[in-house]
């Protein structure tokens, strides 16, 4: 039981003062994620063949292997921003805090799987 | 944290069945939602059979009516009955709305009337709207200045800046956009919920305001602002065809602004 003063839960611990750098990133990833998805997409549809030499080749052109590089990094930085979201959402109490961190430690590890991947076939 | 099943006794049986009487030619069947915090019983759906030849036009008509000559144990708020109140708020036929403003005419089928979704239920259609309340005083809705007002007159605003306020200040906190956002739903002990946010909206936007950066840092938070993610449901439920969605992205777009 708690006899806290409704003005008191609903001012809560106050305003955290942060949450503008979170949406602005989320829609700045959006933006960028549009021509570089639609790039890489219409690239592979526009593939002559599949083979593991011509794709490596593909790759290994500069433009390709950065543009790449950047759609990894953006892509795994917009996942962890949008999944953060639907967590603080639906989770509560020490499942989100562990739920966030199991988050940020994979969008990062992935990110650091793929431009590894990149540079070692681009080299 | 959001729940997704109701507790036990919140599962709602089937009530009682009054019908209507024998001359009556042109009736419509409200089943409307029944719940006594003092009988320990779950809640029901009792279902009234109303003879609309003898009932006013609007839904509120119908609950006075059944309160009055069918069931005097009905509970409801009501006060003025021409949509400037809010106290009628409920949800009718799926939507939030007032029932005094809510013609039974447009609605096809069975009349279902339940309290605002998602609060705890004081009795029958009467949610408790004290945390909704709290919200609203936190976010502190009067003037704040550090100018004195004229000695001899009123602060003056110009006829444009009044203009600003159109859309928000004619709010009545019936609370059918808070009570109609998933987001709220989920996290209402922390997120603020459109009605108490177009109202902090409304002192930022007011010319005679000199505590916009206090309001705005006030707002600032992973849960008081941005649990909003543009759902539209406020938009759709306002029975004052406000938009509170705008007015939260309005202060969502100030916050960049100052940082940019």
């Amino acid at each position: 039981m708690s006899l806290r003063t409704p003005l008191s839960n609903a001012k809560g611990l106050g305003s955290a003062k942060e949450g503008a750098h979170h949406w602005w990133a989320q829609r700045l990833t959006s933006i960028a994620l549009v021509p570089l998805t639609i790039w890489l997409a219409f690239t592979i549809a526009s593939f002559g063949e599949f083979s593991y030499d011509a794709v490596i080749v593909w790759m290994q052109s500069p433009l390709v292997s950065v543009a790449l590089a950047l759609l990894v990094v953006t892509m795994f930085y917009h996942v962890q921003l949008g999944v953060q979201v639907i967590i603080e959402d639906y989770v509560g109490g020490w499942r989100k805090v562990a739920s966030l961190i199991a988050l940020n430690f994979a969008c990062i590890a992935l990110t650091f799987m793929g431009l590894f991947s990149i540079i070692k076939v681009s080299l | 944290m959001a729940e997704f099943s109701l507790p036990a006794n919140s599962i709602v049986k089937k009530g009682r069945i009054f019908e209507a009487p024998a001359t009556a030619k042109n009736t419509k069947r409200f089943k409307i939602y029944r719940y006594n915090p003092d009988d320990g019983q779950n809640p029901s759906v009792d279902t009234y059979d109303i003879d609309l030849d003898t009932c006013g036009p609007m839904v509120l008509d119908a609950l006075i009516k059944i309160k009055n000559e069918i069931d005097p144990t009905l509970t409801f708020r009501r006060s003025c009955r021409e949509g400037i109140c809010g106290s009628c708020s409920m949800n009718i036929d799926g939507m939030n709305t007032l029932a005094c403003i809510k013609a039974i005419e447009d609605i096809k089928g069975d009349v279902k009337i339940y309290p605002l979704p998602h609060l705890d239920v004081v009795k029958d259609l009467v949610p408790d709207l004290t945390n909704f309340y709290a919200q609203y005083a936190s976010i502190q809705p009067w003037i704040q200045t550090d100018t004195p007002p004229p000695p001899d007159r009123e602060r003056l605003q110009s006829k444009e800046d009044r203009e600003k306020l159109e859309g928000l200040e004619e709010c009545i906190l019936c609370a059918c956009c808070s009570t109609s956002c998933p987001s709220y739903w989920w996290n209402s002990d922390r997120y603020l919920g459109p009605a108490a946010l177009l109202a902090a909206y409304r002192w930022i936007a007011d010319s005679r305001d000199e505590a916009t950066g206090e309001r705005l840092d006030e707002l600032e938070d992973p849960f008081k602002l941005y649990r909003c993610h543009t759902i539209m449901n406020c938009t759709n439920a306002c029975p004052k065809n406000l938009n509170p969605a705008k007015a939260i992205a309005e202060i969502k777009k100030l916050i960049v602004k100052r940082r940019n």
